[in-house]
Protein backbone atom coordinates (compact mmCIF):
# COMPACT_ATOMS: atom_id res chain seq x y z
CA UNK A 1 0.00 0.00 0.00
CA UNK A 2 1.46 3.55 -0.83
CA UNK A 3 1.46 6.32 1.38
CA UNK A 4 -0.56 8.45 -1.48
CA UNK A 5 -3.23 5.81 -1.04
CA UNK A 6 -3.11 5.65 2.88
CA UNK A 7 -2.92 9.28 2.88
CA UNK A 8 -6.06 9.69 0.31
CA UNK A 9 -7.92 6.62 2.26
CA UNK A 10 -7.63 9.02 5.46
CA UNK A 11 -8.76 12.06 4.20
CA UNK A 12 -11.49 10.14 2.65
CA UNK A 13 -12.47 8.38 6.24
CA UNK A 14 -11.80 12.17 8.03
CA UNK A 15 -14.08 13.90 5.39
CA UNK A 16 -16.71 11.21 5.80
CA UNK A 17 -16.76 11.59 9.56
CA UNK A 18 -17.02 15.33 9.61
CA UNK A 19 -20.08 14.95 7.31
CA UNK A 20 -21.71 13.01 9.91
CA UNK A 21 -20.73 14.92 13.02
CA UNK A 22 -21.64 18.10 11.61
CA UNK A 23 -25.37 16.50 10.65
CA UNK A 24 -25.07 16.76 6.94
CA UNK A 25 -25.63 13.11 7.04
CA UNK A 26 -27.20 10.75 9.12
CA UNK A 27 -27.33 6.90 9.41
CA UNK A 28 -29.51 6.57 6.28
CA UNK A 29 -26.44 7.47 4.46
CA UNK A 30 -24.60 4.52 6.04
CA UNK A 31 -27.47 1.87 4.79
CA UNK A 32 -26.04 3.19 1.54
CA UNK A 33 -22.64 2.82 2.02
CA UNK A 34 -23.54 -0.61 2.93
CA UNK A 35 -25.26 -1.48 -0.08
CA UNK A 36 -22.13 -0.63 -2.19
CA UNK A 37 -20.24 -3.90 -2.89
CA UNK A 38 -17.69 -5.60 -5.50
CA UNK A 39 -20.79 -6.04 -7.79
CA UNK A 40 -21.96 -2.28 -7.51
CA UNK A 41 -18.70 -0.10 -6.57
CA UNK A 42 -20.61 2.89 -8.06
CA UNK A 43 -23.88 2.02 -6.25
CA UNK A 44 -23.49 5.53 -3.89
CA UNK A 45 -22.34 7.92 -6.74
CA UNK A 46 -25.27 6.24 -8.83
CA UNK A 47 -28.19 6.92 -6.35
CA UNK A 48 -26.41 10.19 -5.13
CA UNK A 49 -26.14 11.71 -8.38
CA UNK A 50 -29.97 11.06 -9.31
CA UNK A 51 -30.42 12.95 -6.55
CA UNK A 52 -28.66 15.99 -7.47
CA UNK A 53 -30.58 15.76 -10.89
CA UNK A 54 -34.10 15.56 -8.64
CA UNK A 55 -32.82 18.01 -5.65
CA UNK A 56 -32.19 20.88 -8.71
CA UNK A 57 -35.18 20.17 -10.49
CA UNK A 58 -37.63 20.31 -7.48
CA UNK A 59 -35.30 23.54 -6.04
CA UNK A 60 -36.25 25.25 -9.69
CA UNK A 61 -39.93 24.26 -9.82
CA UNK A 62 -41.06 25.60 -5.87
CA UNK A 63 -39.03 28.91 -7.08
CA UNK A 64 -40.53 28.87 -10.57
CA UNK A 65 -43.81 28.30 -8.44
CA UNK A 66 -42.94 31.20 -5.42
CA UNK A 67 -42.57 33.54 -8.33
CA UNK A 68 -46.27 32.99 -9.84
CA UNK A 69 -48.77 35.39 -9.24
CA UNK A 70 -51.05 34.10 -7.20
CA UNK A 71 -48.97 31.23 -5.53
CA UNK A 72 -50.04 28.23 -5.63
CA UNK A 73 -49.03 27.26 -2.03
CA UNK A 74 -50.27 23.27 -2.14
CA UNK A 75 -48.17 22.89 -5.37
CA UNK A 76 -45.01 24.17 -3.52
CA UNK A 77 -46.03 22.12 -0.31
CA UNK A 78 -46.12 18.78 -2.79
CA UNK A 79 -42.52 19.88 -4.14
CA UNK A 80 -41.76 20.48 -0.29
CA UNK A 81 -42.93 17.02 0.50
CA UNK A 82 -41.03 14.99 -2.09
CA UNK A 83 -37.99 16.46 -1.81
CA UNK A 84 -38.31 15.53 1.99
CA UNK A 85 -39.01 12.61 1.06
CA UNK A 86 -36.34 12.01 -1.06
CA UNK A 87 -33.50 13.29 0.99
CA UNK A 88 -34.92 11.09 4.06
CA UNK A 89 -34.02 8.19 1.80
CA UNK A 90 -30.42 8.68 1.23
CA UNK A 91 -29.61 10.40 4.39
CA UNK A 92 -29.17 14.07 3.76
CA UNK A 93 -30.12 15.05 7.35
CA UNK A 94 -29.91 19.01 7.18
CA UNK A 95 -31.51 19.01 3.71
CA UNK A 96 -34.29 16.42 5.61
CA UNK A 97 -34.73 18.99 8.58
CA UNK A 98 -35.12 22.17 6.37
CA UNK A 99 -38.46 20.90 5.09
CA UNK A 100 -40.71 20.67 7.92
CA UNK A 101 -40.70 24.35 8.53
CA UNK A 102 -40.82 25.09 4.73
CA UNK A 103 -44.34 22.81 4.59
CA UNK A 104 -45.54 24.68 7.64
CA UNK A 105 -45.01 27.88 6.10
CA UNK A 106 -46.80 26.37 2.75
CA UNK A 107 -49.70 25.37 4.87
CA UNK A 108 -50.01 29.20 6.74
CA UNK A 109 -49.69 30.44 2.81
CA UNK A 110 -46.85 32.37 4.13
CA UNK A 111 -44.74 34.15 1.11
CA UNK A 112 -42.34 35.51 2.94
CA UNK A 113 -41.39 32.38 5.27
CA UNK A 114 -41.46 30.24 2.68
CA UNK A 115 -38.94 32.43 0.62
CA UNK A 116 -36.80 32.62 3.27
CA UNK A 117 -37.11 28.45 3.47
CA UNK A 118 -36.96 27.95 -0.01
CA UNK A 119 -33.08 30.39 0.23
CA UNK A 120 -32.11 28.22 3.04
CA UNK A 121 -32.95 24.85 1.70
CA UNK A 122 -31.00 25.84 -1.58
CA UNK A 123 -27.87 26.94 0.28
CA UNK A 124 -27.76 24.16 2.60
CA UNK A 125 -28.56 21.63 -0.50
CA UNK A 126 -25.37 23.43 -2.17
CA UNK A 127 -23.43 22.69 0.48
CA UNK A 128 -23.89 19.05 0.61
CA UNK A 129 -23.26 18.67 -3.08
CA UNK A 130 -19.95 20.20 -2.47
CA UNK A 131 -19.32 18.62 0.21
CA UNK A 132 -20.33 15.07 -1.44
CA UNK A 133 -18.74 15.61 -4.68
CA UNK A 134 -15.33 15.73 -3.00
CA UNK A 135 -15.61 12.47 -1.21
CA UNK A 136 -16.62 10.92 -4.49
CA UNK A 137 -13.88 12.69 -6.29
CA UNK A 138 -11.27 10.80 -2.81
CA UNK A 139 -13.46 7.45 -3.48
CA UNK A 140 -12.62 7.88 -7.19
CA UNK A 141 -8.96 8.44 -6.51
CA UNK A 142 -8.61 5.67 -4.20
CA UNK A 143 -10.28 3.02 -6.65
CA UNK A 144 -8.08 4.24 -8.87
CA UNK A 145 -4.53 4.09 -6.97
CA UNK A 146 -6.12 0.31 -6.32
CA UNK A 147 -7.21 1.32 -2.75
CA UNK A 148 -9.94 0.26 -1.00
CA UNK A 149 -12.25 2.47 -0.14
CA UNK A 150 -12.90 3.20 3.80
CA UNK A 151 -16.32 1.48 5.16
CA UNK A 152 -18.28 3.40 7.67
CA UNK A 153 -18.00 2.46 11.44
CA UNK B 1 -51.66 -13.82 4.63
CA UNK B 2 -52.22 -14.48 1.17
CA UNK B 3 -49.31 -15.18 -0.84
CA UNK B 4 -48.40 -14.66 -4.72
CA UNK B 5 -45.95 -13.30 -7.09
CA UNK B 6 -43.37 -16.52 -6.05
CA UNK B 7 -42.08 -19.43 -7.89
CA UNK B 8 -43.03 -22.95 -7.10
CA UNK B 9 -39.58 -24.08 -5.57
CA UNK B 10 -38.70 -25.54 -2.42
CA UNK B 11 -37.47 -22.15 -1.03
CA UNK B 12 -39.45 -19.71 -3.25
CA UNK B 13 -38.16 -16.37 -2.71
CA UNK B 14 -40.23 -13.30 -1.22
CA UNK B 15 -42.29 -11.26 -4.00
CA UNK B 16 -41.98 -7.51 -3.48
CA UNK B 17 -43.91 -4.61 -5.56
CA UNK B 18 -42.13 -1.02 -4.99
CA UNK B 19 -44.36 1.93 -5.75
CA UNK B 20 -42.44 5.23 -5.69
CA UNK B 21 -42.04 7.69 -8.00
CA UNK B 22 -38.71 9.13 -7.29
CA UNK B 23 -36.01 6.74 -8.89
CA UNK B 24 -32.90 7.32 -6.58
CA UNK B 25 -35.42 6.48 -3.68
CA UNK B 26 -37.01 3.12 -5.31
CA UNK B 27 -33.47 2.31 -6.12
CA UNK B 28 -32.57 2.06 -2.63
CA UNK B 29 -35.31 -0.05 -1.48
CA UNK B 30 -34.73 -1.97 -4.42
CA UNK B 31 -31.00 -2.82 -3.66
CA UNK B 32 -32.15 -3.23 0.04
CA UNK B 33 -35.04 -5.92 -0.87
CA UNK B 34 -32.30 -7.80 -3.18
CA UNK B 35 -29.86 -7.51 -0.36
CA UNK B 36 -32.42 -9.33 1.61
CA UNK B 37 -33.36 -11.87 -1.08
CA UNK B 38 -35.90 -10.98 -2.27
CA UNK B 39 -37.71 -10.40 -5.91
CA UNK B 40 -38.96 -7.02 -7.09
CA UNK B 41 -40.85 -5.10 -9.12
CA UNK B 42 -41.17 -1.22 -9.11
CA UNK B 43 -43.67 0.91 -10.75
CA UNK B 44 -43.99 4.90 -10.08
CA UNK B 45 -47.15 5.42 -8.52
CA UNK B 46 -50.32 4.03 -7.14
CA UNK B 47 -52.15 3.70 -10.48
CA UNK B 48 -49.59 1.30 -12.00
CA UNK B 49 -50.00 -0.85 -9.13
CA UNK B 50 -53.63 -1.09 -9.30
CA UNK B 51 -53.22 -1.54 -12.81
CA UNK B 52 -50.66 -4.83 -12.23
CA UNK B 53 -53.04 -6.43 -9.37
CA UNK B 54 -56.21 -6.05 -12.35
CA UNK B 55 -53.84 -7.82 -14.90
CA UNK B 56 -53.72 -10.74 -11.70
CA UNK B 57 -49.97 -9.83 -11.15
CA UNK B 58 -49.80 -10.70 -6.69
CA UNK B 59 -47.10 -9.78 -4.60
CA UNK B 60 -46.38 -10.90 -1.19
CA UNK B 61 -45.53 -7.83 0.19
CA UNK B 62 -46.16 -4.27 -1.37
CA UNK B 63 -44.02 -0.88 -0.20
CA UNK B 64 -46.01 1.92 -0.84
CA UNK B 65 -45.03 5.44 -0.68
CA UNK B 66 -48.05 8.46 -0.04
CA UNK B 67 -46.90 11.19 -2.44
CA UNK B 68 -47.06 10.27 -6.15
CA UNK B 69 -48.75 11.54 -9.36
CA UNK B 70 -51.72 10.22 -10.41
CA UNK B 71 -52.82 7.86 -7.78
CA UNK B 72 -50.94 8.97 -4.03
CA UNK B 73 -50.67 5.89 -2.10
CA UNK B 74 -53.89 6.40 0.63
CA UNK B 75 -55.60 5.91 -2.78
CA UNK B 76 -54.28 3.31 -4.43
CA UNK B 77 -54.29 1.07 -0.80
CA UNK B 78 -57.62 1.91 -0.60
CA UNK B 79 -58.41 0.80 -4.17
CA UNK B 80 -55.99 -2.58 -3.69
CA UNK B 81 -58.00 -3.52 -0.65
CA UNK B 82 -61.47 -3.17 -1.96
CA UNK B 83 -60.16 -5.30 -4.83
CA UNK B 84 -59.86 -8.05 -2.53
CA UNK B 85 -55.85 -7.84 -2.45
CA UNK B 86 -55.14 -9.42 0.90
CA UNK B 87 -51.01 -8.54 0.58
CA UNK B 88 -49.25 -7.40 3.16
CA UNK B 89 -48.99 -3.58 2.32
CA UNK B 90 -46.43 -1.64 4.07
CA UNK B 91 -46.35 2.41 4.01
CA UNK B 92 -42.88 3.99 3.45
CA UNK B 93 -43.31 7.74 3.80
CA UNK B 94 -42.13 10.53 4.68
CA UNK B 95 -45.70 11.91 5.24
CA UNK B 96 -47.23 13.80 8.49
CA UNK B 97 -49.00 12.27 11.05
CA UNK B 98 -52.46 13.56 9.92
CA UNK B 99 -51.09 12.17 6.79
CA UNK B 100 -50.16 8.83 8.32
CA UNK B 101 -52.95 8.49 9.85
CA UNK B 102 -55.53 8.78 6.53
CA UNK B 103 -52.52 6.00 4.77
CA UNK B 104 -53.22 3.89 7.72
CA UNK B 105 -56.59 3.73 7.50
CA UNK B 106 -56.38 3.61 3.87
CA UNK B 107 -55.49 -0.21 4.67
CA UNK B 108 -51.80 -0.44 5.53
CA UNK B 109 -50.33 -3.19 7.53
CA UNK B 110 -47.38 -0.69 8.69
CA UNK B 111 -46.31 2.51 8.13
CA UNK B 112 -42.61 3.12 8.14
CA UNK B 113 -40.58 6.78 8.18
CA UNK B 114 -38.35 6.94 5.00
CA UNK B 115 -35.67 5.66 5.10
CA UNK B 116 -35.38 2.53 4.70
CA UNK B 117 -33.38 0.25 6.09
CA UNK B 118 -32.49 -3.31 6.00
CA UNK B 119 -33.76 -3.78 10.38
CA UNK B 120 -37.50 -2.71 9.10
CA UNK B 121 -37.25 -4.95 5.95
CA UNK B 122 -36.12 -8.01 8.46
CA UNK B 123 -39.17 -6.84 10.48
CA UNK B 124 -41.35 -7.16 7.76
CA UNK B 125 -39.83 -10.15 6.99
CA UNK B 126 -40.39 -11.33 9.72
CA UNK B 127 -44.14 -10.77 10.25
CA UNK B 128 -44.25 -13.08 6.50
CA UNK B 129 -43.23 -15.85 8.50
CA UNK B 130 -46.03 -15.54 11.09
Amino acid sequence: MTMDVMQLQRKFSEHQSALYREGFLDDQFVQLQKLQDESSPDFVIEVVTMYFDDSENLLNNMARVLEQNPVDFKQVDAHVHQYKGSSASIGAARVKNLCAPFRTYCEAQNLEGCVRCLQQLQHEYSLLKNNLQYLFRLQQEIQAAGGKVPTPE
Amino acid sequence: MARGGSSSSSNPKISALIVEDHRPTSMLHEAILKRNNMETKVVNNGKHAVELHSKGERFDVIFMDYNMPEMNGAQATKKLREMGVRSMIVGVTSCTDFERVEFMAAGLDKCFKKGLTRAMVEEVLQKLKE
